[in-house]
Order: C-alpha cells, then sequence, then structure tokens
C-alpha cells in the first residue's frame, strides 16, 4: 500500500529523510459500494482578518472572486476555488496546488494596508473522501456531529472531531463527504475509517 | 453526554469542547504590591461550588475560541454560553437548587 516516495527536505542533513507526502499517498480503497480515497494534493491557505472591516471583506473577494462566507459552518466556492468558514475572523481558502504562491502573493499585497494574516497550510493538511451509500453511517463510527440529513445537509462544513482527530467536514453531497485532517493523523484516520468500512459490508 | 451551545457553530457535543476552569478572574493590575498570600489566591485558588459555576470552555475540535458557559455542577445542567467580554446571564438561583 506504501507506494510513495519518500524524498530529501533540501537544505537537510543526508540523512535526515523528511517524508514530503502524506501517508496515505495515492491510496484507495473500495468496499461494495463505498469508496474511501485521498484526493490529489490541494492548495490550503489560511486566512485570518475582521469580517467587520469592508475592505478585508471586499478585497478578499476581489482575489478570489468568491464572497467570504461569513455565517458558521458554511462554505462558499467557484471552479477554481473553495473558502471555508473556520471562526469569526478565519477562513481557510483551497485551491489548485499550483495557484497557491500567485494567490499568496495577490492577498499579501492586496491586503497589505489591513490587518490581515495569510498562511500557506497547504502540506500540514490532507484531504480525504468517503463516497457511497454507507458515507454518513461510517463517518457516525467516530464523528460526534448531528449528520441527520435535515440538519447536516449538502454543502454545509463543519469542524468537529473524528475518534481523537479534529477535522474539517465538507458534505459535497448525499453520500460523498470530503475530509481534511492533519497530516500526522491521517494513518488514524485511515485505519479507523477502513475497519469501518470492513464492518458495514459485513 | 452533554450537549454545549458554542456562541459561534451552536450546539455541539461535549467532546468537541474543554474545560478550563473559573471564569472572570482578572489579574490583579498591581502585581508589584501583592503579598506572596495574595499572589497565590490569584494563581492557584479557585472556587468549587456545589451549583451555579461560570466556567471558560474552549471549542478545542471546532473553531478553537474560548467562551464561557454557566452550568449547574451538581446536576450539569448547563444555564447558557456566552461569549467572552459580555455580562454572565441571570441565574435564578432557585431554578439552580432544584
Amino acid at each position: 500500500m506504501n507506494d510513495q516516495q519518500p524524498q530529501v527536505a533540501s537544505g537537510s542533513r543526508a540523512d535526515a529523510v523528511i517524508k514530503t507526502t502524506s501517508p496515505a499517498y495515492n491510496r484507495k480503497r473500495t468496499e461494495g459500494d463505498n469508496t474511501l480515497v485521498e484526493l490529489p494534493w490541494i492548495g490550503k491557505i489560511n486566512l485570518r482578518g475582521n469580517p467587520e472591516d469592508s475592505r478585508f471583506v471586499e478585497k478578499i473577494k476581489s482575489v478570489i472572486e468568491v464572497e467570504l462566507p461569513l455565517e458558521s459552518n458554511t462554505q462558499h466556492h467557484n471552479n477554481s476555488v473553495t473558502v471555508y468558514w473556520l471562526g469569526p475572523d478565519e477562513w481557510l481558502i483551497h485551491c489548485k496546488i499550483d495557484r497557491v504562491q500567485e494567490l499568496m502573493a495577490e492577498l499579501g499585497s492586496q491586503l497589505s494596508s489591513i490587518h490581515h494574516a495569510v498562511t500557506d497550510v497547504s502540506d500540514y493538511y490532507t484531504v480525504l473522501q468517503i463516497q457511497g451509500p454507507n458515507a454518513t453511517t461510517l463517518l457516525r463510527k467516530g464523528c460526534p456531529l448531528d449528520l441527520h440529513p435535515e440538519v447536516f445537509k449538502s454543502s454545509h462544513c463543519s469542524q468537529t472531531r473524528f475518534g481523537h482527530a479534529s477535522i474539517l467536514l465538507h458534505k459535497l453531497d448525499s453520500s460523498t463527504f470530503n475530509i481534511q485532517i492533519r497530516w500526522s493523523y491521517t494513518e488514524y484516520l485511515w485505519d479507523y475509517l477502513v475497519t469501518a468500512l470492513d464492518a458495514v459490508d459485513r | 453526554m452533554l450537549i454545549i451551545e458554542c456562541p459561534w457553530c451552536g450546539k455541539r457535543d461535549q467532546t468537541e469542547f474543554s474545560c478550563h476552569g473559573e471564569a472572570h478572574i482578572a489579574r490583579p493590575l498591581n502585581t508589584e504590591e501583592l503579598s506572596e498570600e495574595e499572589w497565590g489566591d490569584y494563581v492557584f485558588f479557585r472556587k468549587n461550588p456545589k451549583g451555579l459555576h461560570y466556567e471558560r470552555w474552549v471549542h478545542a475540535h471546532g473553531c478553537r475560541r474560548w467562551f464561557n458557559v454557566a452550568r449547574n455542577t451538581l446536576s450539569d445542567h448547563i444555564h447558557g454560553s456566552y461569549k467572552p467580554g459580555e455580562t454572565p446571564p441571570t441565574i435564578d438561583t432557585q431554578e439552580v437548587s432544584q
């Protein structure tokens, strides 16, 4: 299963091998109609600022061409960018990995006179996708959130936990969820979900 | 299992939060004038009431924001939560004792 290529980070000691790929890199697991897969590397930018400052909100919109979600547990997106609400003054932007540098530079220059923080967290998190008729049941194995379709609807997102790990859960449709998790917890989440998959299939 | 209302995210399971003890403890401004005993009181001593208690909680697995909760330590009933800087809600002590 472990087919990743560990790479030596430049500038590090020759004997210090630092893995620059997520533990679940290229993994895919299918049981019945349910599939668990790690999505290709997504660019992630953490954004902080004051949503009551209209200049801040407008500048963000002008750069990413998506309205900043100001309501809790919501996300806004267009074809290339998704913005998640993380807190009353914190957001997360998902974009293509090759756009991160460009967006970081653009946000930095546009917001230079406004109180803000922009941080590249692309290699801090990875995103797993669980898809299938049992997706909600599988998530209930470790997530305390009310996942009833009338409560947690399609397009909703929420920061919560799965087992002992903090996650950002995004419901794309009734049978598809994206789970963003820290790289170092990926193995844990993967094993947990695979065990749950086996149990559901039985 | 408790359901706690985060002032930003709404009602969530208790396991998403962590509690950090008594709320509304102001740091003394005249620290250089404090006696050892007064400084010790501020740093270490906390109320331990049977009944209504105002506490600091953090939504650790959620928005990671701090807020305050009014909780009955006897029944675990949560009377409400409010943002930092807000005035604590007035709780009917009759209700608390029941």
